[in-house]
């Protein structure tokens, strides 16, 4: 690909906040990139966010300190931000902007693509159908994760998502199929982001990852475009290469602070909580991008890791994602407190995606079904303990106090983990199976008498009546 | 159709903003720049004119062109609809690229051949809704109808054999009618009068036919926050209501879930028609992803192409999840234009275009004069779950029924989580009627009795809260009992169960008639002296699998499990 012709301008008339106002200027369209060079010698990148007969509204990813009315070039590309795609991105580690960070050469690609990508045409998806394994419990057991499916971790400051996320990805495979996964962290700590490259190192000389890493301190605007490029790497592999990709984005509150910013920057009217009215539709735009295409072996896989400011769940980012994805995982503070990781909050979380990907064929048959039950089961012993909170767990019947029993023995042998543990899908769905033996067959309804005759082998606890 | 040649001068996501586009109207459509991407006029101030564009406008840049087209935004309507999957704007995803880019596309129904076989002749008088003849396709039968504005006498009809969509088949005066016609989406298409209606849409779906029931030419509205199960309730009306035709609008929602329906409705044999349900239905599929203002307009879309299709004189439902994101598309174009913002940012008309929308739904005499319906669904996504936002607050005030998914009902996986407390059907009492006209006058009783004992079991529960269960009576034991029992064996249903999925009305009712009687034998046996306990510690297993265990409409399994379970109970004296 020849590289489009530029046109260059210089008359900036105004500076407020990331954006530069630029006039007399021609030929220039919505949304198309530009280099900005600076009177130091430095560039930057930019974005064409309106145009106006000959007025041109860009914002500068980097920020505009240093930036005044004059000394300062932009040159636009003719067309939206492309960036080189291919196996070369594998094993490297770059900052949000795809520049490398590993000190290694710049990334070449076998082809150009479009950042902002395009819609899939749904009628030309594949429903996803096929698990992706993480080998942790709680996922593959309850909110099983499907290839092409979203799937959100909803979490709160203080509690170790970014482990569990970073845990998934050095973990996560698809069975024999080839599985790359791509990370893009959006404002981590400099602590953080060396705990994440520490974990996925192995992963990374694999020539199976790709990272990209945005720091707390690295500028702000740049992260309206990482998720961007992490999706279009993926995509390529996925749908050109025939890979299943699982991309891991955190912290999606980042990234929406950072579209707020722009906004607020231009004056927008402000939605819920000053977010912009169109944070659905972009957020839709990057969460859509996975999925699978019919005809077509590879799959891209999204687990976006937000955490919810206040841990109001109803706050727009982990609201607006809700609608988006197919499914959550949402982590429970009470769990944390109490030493249990990975602290998933079971009832509160949901993969709806999950009987396609489990069941029959994909993972063991009773899977479906032993997975409800749990889920019932676990809903049935809050009630439970919400009741003996009030009256004492002696006024309970004693089906309530098997029920109990059972969420202690969930809570301590399934749902908790070792943060390096990576648990086959056997021994998983065995230590279901132990853990709903706790309770009384007659309150199993779900599951059928074929699976519970093969796998149930009731526990009775002391004093209890079977 | 010749167009006025403008200019762009301003560009900002979709707004647009063009001069010398001369005798430009309201509403007509304009496209834009090399790519001639669709917009519609939305303002005009002496020479600019303000556009929405329907798609992706990057790299449209000041002095590119723009060409009026002289008409509003109209879908093209004709054989071919049933069975198809399109886009917002009506224009056909089957054999659209993977990946859709902006810009126009080969429209691929342009070059097929339709099989004409008229019915009306030469010198027949003619008026709007007059049959023509029919053309052979998927689904159900093509009508091919006269227009609405034309009138006179047939000229000419053509001979049976195949056309394409936009040859005329015949011709009234100036008038040429072919196959396909054209009408601006946002109008309604005229009818000769509307009808009261009262017979419900059944919709194999127990807790809607049992206690929520809406009327053929109803509005409904399914508000509920994410997980709630909203998209999979709509599916499965989708699937199993008795409709002729269904139109599915996929606006602003997940392209997975999309494709999943899709597929679904593939394999699926419409239990009435025979054929696959595909054919009976129409996609129209705008996800989240692809271009804003399209979805905006993707509901319009929706309701013009059921309005055509009850002009043939079919029951037709509209589906539309979510018009929440409808809603939202419009606030933000109002954003982008600087209208003055209303409630929560929404525009000022937001009530106003939620109210025209759902009376677009009703029982009607054609103009052939038919009686037909179009039903109108639609999905509410408040934001944040709050019940209170505008487009769920103000969609109460339209509809007839409401279809409130309750959080913690999803949350203990009682699907589907239609409360019993948020929702209500004002069609209920016409509905009576009708059961009742057909010689079922126990439909009223049956649902007044479940709805008691829900409330009951309900307020008990909350009294057992705070006191223990085995403090209560043990005649109130036996409610909070048969809340249990009502829930899990006739008002939760397995959307993925062969035998659940849906349920014919006697299975139904057995199932309720199941739960009722067990009920009754119960307290008669409680008050003869068997504990609270051991009620409770019955294993009402097959009760509660009858639904799953039996097929759809095998009321005589349901029977046996009743009675089955009779002896048990009486076995405990």
């Amino acid at each position: 690909m020849t590289p489009p012709t530029q046109l260059e301008f210089c008359d900036v008339r105004q500076v407020v906040g990331p954006l530069v106002v630029l006039k007399r200027v021609e030929g220039v369209g919505w949304d198309e990139f530009a280099q900005v060079r600076l009177p130091s010698g430095e560039t930057r990148q930019g974005l064409v966010l309106e145009v106006d007969e000959d007025t041109a509204v860009v914002q500068i990813l980097q920020g505009t300190q240093g930036i005044g009315l004059s000394g300062v070039r932009l040159a636009f590309e003719g067309r939206p931000l492309h960036i080189p795609v291919g196996e070369g991105w594998l094993g490297r580690v770059c900052d949000g902007l795809g520049q490398p960070r590993d000190g290694g050469p710049p990334v070449f690609g076998e082809t150009l693509r479009p950042v902002a990508g395009a819609p899939m045409n749904p009628v030309a998806r594949a429903t996803p159908s096929e698990p992706v394994l993480t080998g942790v419990s709680a996922i593959d057991a309850l909110t099983t994760l499907v290839r092409g499916q979203k799937l959100p971790i909803f979490s709160v400051a203080g509690l170790p998502h970014l482990e569990l996320a970073t845990q998934i990805a050095a973990q996560a495979h698809a069975g024999d199929e080839p599985f790359k996964v791509v990370f893009a962290g959006m404002g981590l700590s400099h602590p953080d982001a060396a705990a994440v490259r520490d974990v996925l190192e192995e992963r990374a000389a694999a020539g199976e990852l790709t990272l990209f890493l945005n720091t707390a301190d690295d500028p702000v605007i740049e992260r309206v475009l990482t998720p961007r490029l992490a999706l279009t790497v993926a995509e390529y592999l996925a749908f050109v290469r025939g890979q299943h990709v699982l991309v891991v984005v955190a912290d999606m509150t980042s990234y929406a602070e950072a579209v707020r910013e722009v906004s607020a920057a231009r004056g927008e009217v402000p939605g819920r909580r000053a977010y912009p009215g169109y944070l659905y539709s972009d957020l839709a735009s990057l969460y859509e991008r996975c999925g699978r295409i019919a005809g077509r072996p590879g799959s891209v896989t999204l687990v976006p890791v937000l955490t919810m400011p206040g841990g109001d769940i109803t706050h727009p980012v982990p609201d607006l994602t809700g609608y988006i994805t197919e499914g959550q995982i949402v982590l429970s503070r009470s769990l944390h407190e109490r030493g249990i990781f990975p602290p998933v909050d079971v009832l509160g979380s949901l993969s709806r995606l999950m009987r396609k990907g489990a069941g029959p064929g994909r993972t063991r048959p009773e899977h479906v079904d032993l997975a409800a039950q749990l889920v019932a089961a676990l809903a049935r012993s809050g009630q439970a303990a919400d009741l003996a909170e009030l009256v004492g767990a002696a006024a309970l019947t004693e089906t309530d106090r098997r029920y109990l029993g059972f969420a202690k023995v969930f809570e301590g042998t399934f749902l908790r983990q070792r943060i390096d543990e990576a648990r086959t899908l056997d021994q998983t769905l065995d230590l279901a199976w132990q853990v709903i033996s706790m309770l009384p067959r007659r309150e199993l309804a779900m599951l059928d008498h074929e699976a519970l005759d093969s796998h149930y082998r009731e526990v009775v606890p002391d004093g209890a009546s079977p | 159709m010749t167009g006025r040649l403008g200019r762009i001068r301003r560009v900002s996501g979709p707004l647009v903003e063009a001069t010398g586009l001369d005798g430009v109207t309201m509403a007509d459509l304009v496209e834009l720049g090399p790519a001639r991407l669709p917009a519609e006029a939305v303002a005009i101030r002496d020479e600019v004119v303000t556009l929405q564009a329907y798609e992706y406008t990057g790299g449209l840049r000041p002095g590119d062109v723009a060409i009026s087209r002289g008409e509003p935004l109209s879908a093209g309507l004709g054989p071919g609809l049933l069975g198809g999957v399109f886009d917002g704007l009506l224009r056909s995803l089957v054999g659209a690229p993977e990946y859709l880019f902006p810009g126009r596309r080969e429209e691929p129904a342009a070059t097929t051949l339709w099989h004409f076989v008229p019915e009306a002749k030469e010198g027949d008088e003619a008026w709007p809704g007059v049959r023509i003849g029919t053309v052979d396709g998927v689904g159900l039968e093509h009508r091919v109808l006269v227009p609405p504005g034309v009138a006179g006498r047939l000229d000419w009809v053509a001979d049976e054999g195949p056309h394409t969509l936009a040859e005329p088949v015949a011709r009234v005066g100036e008038a040429a009618i072919a196959l396909q016609t054209r009408w601006p989406i946002r109008r309604p298409r005229p009818v000769l009068e509307r009808l009261n209606g009262g017979v419900p849409l059944f919709t194999g779906q127990r807790v809607l036919d049992l206690l929520y029931p809406v009327a053929q030419g109803s509005a409904a509205a399914v508000p509920g926050g994410f997980g709630t199960g909203k998209t999979m309730l709509l599916q499965q009306i989708a699937k199993w209501s008795d409709a002729d035709a269904i139109v599915y609008v996929g606006c602003g929602e997940r392209g997975n879930e999309l494709a999943d329906t899709l597929q679904e409705l593939r394999e699926l044999d419409d239990p009435r028609r025979g054929g696959r349900l595909a054919d009976r239905t129409v996609i129209i599929a705008n996800t989240s992803n692809m271009p804003m203002m399209a979805r905006e307009a993707s509901i319009y879309s929706g309701l013009t192409v059921a309005e055509y299709l009850r002009d043939m004189g079919y029951h037709t439902v509209v589906i539309a999840d979510s018009t929440s994101r409808w809603a939202e598309a419009r606030r933000e174009f109002a954003s982008r234009t600087r209208q003055l913002p209303a409630e929560e940012g929404y525009p000022a008309d937001l009530p106003s275009s939620l109210a025209a929308f759902y009376e677009r739904a009703g029982r009607f005499r054609t103009l052939s004069g038919a009686e037909a319906s179009v039903t109108v669904i639609g999905a509410v996504s408040p934001a944040g779950g709050d019940m209170t936002e505008p487009v769920t607050a103000h969609t109460q005030r339209f509809v007839r029924c409401l279809w409130t998914l309750d959080r913690d009902l999803a949350y203990a996986r009682h699907y589907p989580s239609v409360s019993w407390r948020g929702s209500y059907s004002r069609d209920a009492a016409v509905i009576a009627g009708w059961y009742t006209g057909r010689g079922d006058p126990e439909w009223v009783r049956r649902r007044a009795r479940v709805l008691a004992l829900l409330a009951e079991a309900d307020r008990l529960a909350e009294l057992a809260e705070l006191v223990g269960v085995s403090a209560l009576p043990s005649q109130e034991r036996m409610v909070l009992l048969v809340g249990q029992l009502i829930r899990r064996a006739v008002l939760q249903q397995s959307a993925t169960s062969a035998n659940d999925a849906t349920c014919a009305m006697p299975k139904q009712a057995a199932l309720v008639d199941a739960v009722l009687t067990v009920h009754d034998r119960s307290v008669q046996l409680v008050s003869d002296g068997v504990s609270a306990t051991a009620m409770e510690k019955v294993d009402f297993t097959p009760l509660l699998r009858a639904r799953e265990d039996s097929g759809s409409s095998d009321v005589d399994a349901v029977i046996r499990r009743r009675e089955e379970l009779l002896g048990v109970l009486d076995g405990l004296t």
